[in-house]
């Protein structure tokens, strides 16, 4: 039997996603609220709490309550760990809920950096980004802009300590092309093969195209009360059963191997022990994907194989449609949507509450979340369930 | 007529002009803690190991061996349009410290994980060179 839910997620509101054009963050986010208010049965005066989740633009601050119109809330916040945020968001929600400072809160991301005179590249680490004082200056000279680099560097260091492949990047993007297809949220539904993968363009080798998530504007909202108060709302409960983050510091020492260890494994060990789970129970992950190497990190470091094994254990397509292990069964950032730690969040309340019609997974008992932000720098885990002891 | 971007050129500010004064004269120059010996990567005010505000700037070794790199495509900034594809790599130097930056002298395909680096300065601008790596001859 699981542990006592710390608390439970009523309401979900997901707005269209991509390339929407002449809108405001705070917009969207505005209409995924009304859509999480209405999938829980709840109004706005029912909510007393606001957690943003700080955007890179900064258009999202603590101000937009105001163009919101909430009112006497007794707990808001904009929260940052950039990618891992909504995991860290769920864990503050849950313990302010249990210490009495709010009832009902609305969890919040929203972002819109697409225009359409700027591709997703250029539109989240364009120029536009980039002061050239000081040490950014530096990092501009050798031309390190964005993620991109950074990401490519670790996979290389993986596939050079470990023998992984294209082909095990390969099957994590096609796999979850896969999913996009079941799902009406997604942005990418065109089917993908693994020869369209090795054929896209680089983008910093060894990461291609396909390995690479979208940019997307658009926002989600989550609703959080209590389990108690969550029987009697619209929706089934879905529990929130563990949480724990692991930010293990700056990688530029050479003492530090992210390849071998993120913050993944200490964030997955405490987030099991909190739920009174094992990692068998776990029925589908939802991992961040912000590329195709992050997934296949994150399982290992999560302890599904063993370190290093990654690219083998995904190689026989279990991540897919008809897997062992089905994972991001959204299409995720690669080919659903792309917002932050929201993507992998919004897709297992679908999944633990068996809302996911044509890509609904048979064992959903228990979800895995996983959140990542920076390069590798900050990681959330939440485990969700219909289920628990209370 | 359209004018060729120019790859961006680095400003020196207040606490970073050590760095840069350094590289413009040939030397590699990282901050080290008198405090507890260890040295330190980007520029800061203090020591990320002890807290101690005992950071004093040093010529470092300049030798180091290639940690990971990539081979960039996408063009993020037009002053790299006519660069790519380059290689962006991460260099573990002796002192401890991880640093970003461009390996030259070779071509990207024959650029393998592990190899031996030296640190080689390179002209950026108008009085401005930055450290790069080239391979160990030998």
């Amino acid at each position: 039997m699981p542990n006592q839910p710390k608390g439970a997620i009523v309401g979900i509101g997901v707005t269209p996603m991509g390339k929407i054009y002449g809108r405001r963050s705070v917009d969207f986010a505005a209409e995924a609220i009304a859509l999480a208010l209405d999938d829980a049965g709840l109004t706005k005066n029912d909510i007393d709490g606001l957690l943003i989740n700080a955007n890179i633009p900064g258009d999202m601050d603590v101000r937009s309550q105001m163009v919101l119109g909430f009112e006497n809330l007794t707990l808001v916040n904009v929260m940052s760990a950039y990618g891992s945020t909504a995991g860290s968001m769920m864990q503050y929600a849950c313990m302010a809920i249990r210490e009495g400072l709010a009832n009902t809160i609305v969890l919040v991301y929203a972002d819109a950096p697409l225009t359409p005179s700027r591709g997703a590249g250029q539109s989240y680490a364009g120029p536009h980004r980039f002061p050239l004082g000081g040490m950014t200056g530096l990092r501009a000279a050798y031309g390190d802009f964005g993620a991109n680099p950074a990401y490519a560097m670790a996979a290389r260091r993986h596939m050079h300590l470990y023998g992984t492949t294209e082909d095990h990047f390969g099957i994590i993007a096609v796999g979850q092309r896969k999913w996009a297809q079941l799902s009406p949220w997604a942005q990418m539904k065109t089917p993908m093969t693994m020869e369209d993968h090795h054929n896209s363009r680089w983008i910093a080798e060894p990461l291609r195209l396909l390995d690479c998530c979208l940019v997307s504007n658009g926002a989600v909202a989550v609703i959080v009360t209590s389990a108690e108060r969550a029987r009697d709302l619209k929706q089934p409960p879905v529990n929130v059963l563990g949480y724990a983050q692991c930010a293990p510091g700056d990688n530029l020492r050479t003492d530090r191997h992210p390849a071998v260890e993120t913050g993944a494994k200490r964030s997955g060990e405490i987030a099991f022990r909190m739920a009174g789970i094992t990692r068998d129970d776990i029925g589908t992950c939802q991992l961040y994907d912000c590329y195709t190497y992050t997934v296949l990190v994150t399982l290992e470091d999560y302890g599904f194989c063993a370190k290093g094994e990654g690219g083998p254990f995904v190689a026989d397509g279990k991540l897919a449609p008809g897997g062992a292990l089905p994972t991001n069964t959204g299409g995720g950032q690669l080919s659903g949507f792309y917002m932050w730690a929201f993507t992998p969040l919004s897709e297992a309340v679908v999944q633990a509450r068996g809302q996911g019609g044509a890509r609904q997974v048979a064992r959903n008992d228990y979800v895995l979340v996983s959140g990542n932000g920076g390069i590798l720098n900050y990681h959330s885990t939440l485990i969700l369930s219909r289920h628990a002891s209370g | 007529m359209s004018q060729t971007a120019t790859k961006p050129i680095p400003v020196p500010d207040e606490i970073s002009a050590p760095f840069f004064d350094g590289a413009r004269e040939g030397r590699l120059m990282l901050q080290h803690c008198t405090a507890c010996n260890a040295w330190s990567f980007p520029v800061r005010e203090r020591c990320p190991h002890c807290f101690a505000a005992k950071l004093e700037w040093r010529q470092a070794s300049g030798h180091g061996s290639l940690y990971t790199f990539t081979i960039m495509h996408q063009v993020m900034n037009p002053g790299f349009a006519s660069a790519v594809p380059y290689n962006v790599a991460q260099i573990d130097l002796e002192e401890g410290v991880r640093m970003v930056s461009n390996v030259i002298g070779i071509a990207n395909d024959a650029l393998r994980v592990g190899m031996r680096l030296e640190v080689s300065f390179e002209d950026v601008g108008e009085n401005v060179r930055i450290p790069k790596f080239r391979p160990v001859v030998g």
